[in-house]
């Protein structure tokens, strides 16, 4: 169902949304520190998330994620640093700001003895949302679980739970959704269609997505903007495709004439990014500007190209970064 | 804030623990009831032995009045213990299954949400004490009917007309209200501090034996902190049955126990505004 909803929207990714210029900013994150007796999981942590991004938080586990994301959510306190959401206080104006968030936080979990609606409609209605029939059975159809509205919680699996942690999350139809881990559990194609519902939101509704992610390839494939943390530091933030502007990536050029390629690149100047060869593949290390002028050379040089996959990227200068390497 | 209760009470009794202490009531009045039907007669007998020959008694004293507060009796000093696994799970319940994340990033603030768990725990009290009410009350008259009440009291027998009862029942059933919800108060407080509801079951019903006993204790130091012991409160229900009532002495406890119970909820939503949810 789930699938029908979004067709139209599949092969959307990053690069066609582009980044989407903004002004707003909704979250805004200045020296926020927690510490846990002599533990500090979150130090001097800055964030700003703008209007209609889709904002990668990446980090390695233990990185002070899931504290900040608690933070945000008013679960644990701060103990030191100023947060404010659509430019207010979340202790002071809790009310106005929490009607506008919908969030999960971690796996989602539900009054598992309740039946899905029933979880949709107390929590829904906590949130002040439209809890009639129509707009639950409508939000369980979004995330395919129309089909076991009935049934206990208990009796889903964990990816269903997922799926309902999005409807809830979404129920109350808020301006800023903040997903933690949102594809846990799920398979390929519920990741994908998941992947494919924060395009959606975030292009065709206009929402703020702050997505917390271990799924760097996710991350990348959906991103405008992103930050990374490391030890509950920020590491990196910017729009992803100006961190990995000048990242060199490695990529795979599948050719027709394998030792007719070799030979022509051996005479210019791309020898000096060449990697490796195998029976028909060729492997260079470029940045993204430079993918699209190997593919012109190589074409102009009569060899066709008949696929270009970039090996890693994100998770090369993920690693880089979070190991402690050169920003 | 309404809602927030009727969220909570939806919530409570779709769980079936809410229905253990509904059942055990049911089961034990009817039991008591059975057995007194049969047998109750001689209970009487046996009681006015002493003073038959000296007074005439007229009128049905084995009547639905001095059932219900037989049972009322019998299982008051236990209702606690039904309470409690309600109580207990209220606010662990939500640590329990990792709701707190979902139910506390809602509009709704701390203050308004455990507020909404005390209102419901003692909406639950007053239907488990309505339920007792109708068993052991309007049951106990529609079996076995009406009349004057029969009361002892130590060595002093009281008969409480019949037209003189009923609100003295009405009474006792609000000061039960006071007393248990001061109970279920109490394993609220305890749970708001764990993940797991056994917890705070088992610590509510520590303390109430534990006071229980000290008050029990035939031992001056004892005897002089008897008077601080919330349990020693509990039992002023049945200060209604006597004759005269003995206002000063009620109102004492009563104001004692919803002394306790404001203090319970006031440092429960304290600590609970605090709490870093990490469940």
């Amino acid at each position: 169902m789930i699938r029908t909803t979004l067709t139209p929207f599949i092969r959307l990714n990053h690069q066609t949304i582009g980044v989407i210029l903004n002004s707003e900013q909704v979250i805004e994150v200045r020296g926020l520190t927690k510490k846990f007796g002599t533990l500090t999981a979150v130090n001097n942590l800055d964030l700003n998330v703008y209007s209609g991004d889709v904002f990668g938080f990446l980090g390695p586990n233990g990185a002070g994620k899931s504290t900040t994301i608690r933070m945000l959510l008013s679960l644990i306190k701060p103990t030191s640093g100023e947060m404010k959401i659509f430019g207010k206080s979340i202790t002071k104006d809790r009310k106005e700001i929490f009607s506008k968030i919908g969030a999960i936080v971690e796996k989602p979990d539900f009054y598992l003895y309740l039946s899905a609606y029933k979880n949709l409609e107390i929590l829904g209605k906590l949130s002040g949302a439209d809890t009639s029939k129509k707009k639950i059975m409508e939000m369980l159809s979004l995330v395919g679980l129309e089909k076991r509205y009935k049934s206990k919680v208990k009796t889903y699996s964990h990816g269903m739970k997922q799926r309902l942690g999005l409807a809830q999350a979404l129920l109350h139809d808020p301006e800023l959704i903040i997903l933690d881990e949102p594809t846990t559990g799920l398979d390929p194609q519920g990741m994908k269609e998941i992947r494919d519902l924060i395009i959606y939101l975030s292009r065709e509704k206009g929402k703020t997505i702050f997505l917390s992610s271990h799924i760097l390839h996710e991350v990348e494939l959906i991103a405008t903007r992103m930050i990374i943390i490391s030890k509950g530091t920020t590491q990196v933030e910017g729009t992803v495709e100006e961190l990995l502007k000048g990242e060199k990536v490695v990529v795979t050029f599948e050719v027709d004439k394998i030792e007719e390629a070799m030979r022509t690149v051996n005479e210019s100047r791309w020898k000096e990014d060449f990697k490796s060869t195998s029976k028909s593949e060729i492997n260079f290390e470029l940045t993204k500007n430079e993918i699209a002028l190997l593919n012109k050379y190589l074409i102009e040089k009569g060899i066709l190209v008949s696929a270009v996959v970039p090996v890693r990227s994100l998770e090369d200068y993920f690693l880089r970064i979070t190991e402690g390497g050169t920003k | 804030m309404t809602m927030l209760i009727w969220l909570e009470l939806q919530k409570m009794f779709r769980k079936w623990r809410t229905y253990i202490g509904f059942i055990a009531i049911g089961f034990l009045a009817i039991v008591v009831q059975v057995a007194l039907y049969f047998t109750g007669a001689k209970m009487i007998d046996f009681q006015m032995r002493g003073i038959e020959q000296s007074f005439v008694m007229v009128g049905n004293l084995f009547n639905g009045y001095f059932i219900a507060r037989f049972i009322l009796m019998a299982l008051i000093i236990h209702i606690p213990f039904l309470i409690v696994i309600v109580g207990g799970d209220l606010l662990s319940g939500e640590a329990t299954a990792g709701t707190y994340r979902m139910l506390l990033t809602r509009p709704a603030s701390r203050f308004q949400v455990v507020t909404a768990k005390f209102i419901a725990g003692w909406i639950s009290v007053l239907l488990l004490l309505i339920w007792l009410m109708f068993l052991s009350l309007i049951v106990s008259l529609l079996l076995f009917g009406s009349g004057p009440l029969l009361s002892f009291q130590g060595m002093k027998l009281v008969i409480i007309a019949q037209n003189d009862i009923l609100w003295r029942f009405l009474c006792a059933y609000l000061f039960a209200l006071i007393s248990m919800s001061t109970v279920i108060s109490i394993s609220i407080f305890f749970s708001s501090f764990v993940q797991n509801a056994i917890g705070p079951i088992a610590a509510t019903m520590a303390v109430i034996i534990i006071f229980l006993i000290l008050s029990a204790i035939p031992v001056d130091f004892f005897q002089t902190i008897k008077p601080y012991l919330f349990t020693n409160h509990m039992s002023q229900w049945d200060g209604f049955f006597s004759d005269p009532v003995d206002y000063g002495e009620i109102f004492h406890s009563m104001w004692y126990l919803l002394a306790h119970i404001v203090v319970i909820y006031g440092i429960t939503t304290y600590i609970f505004i605090k709490k870093d949810i990490l469940s």
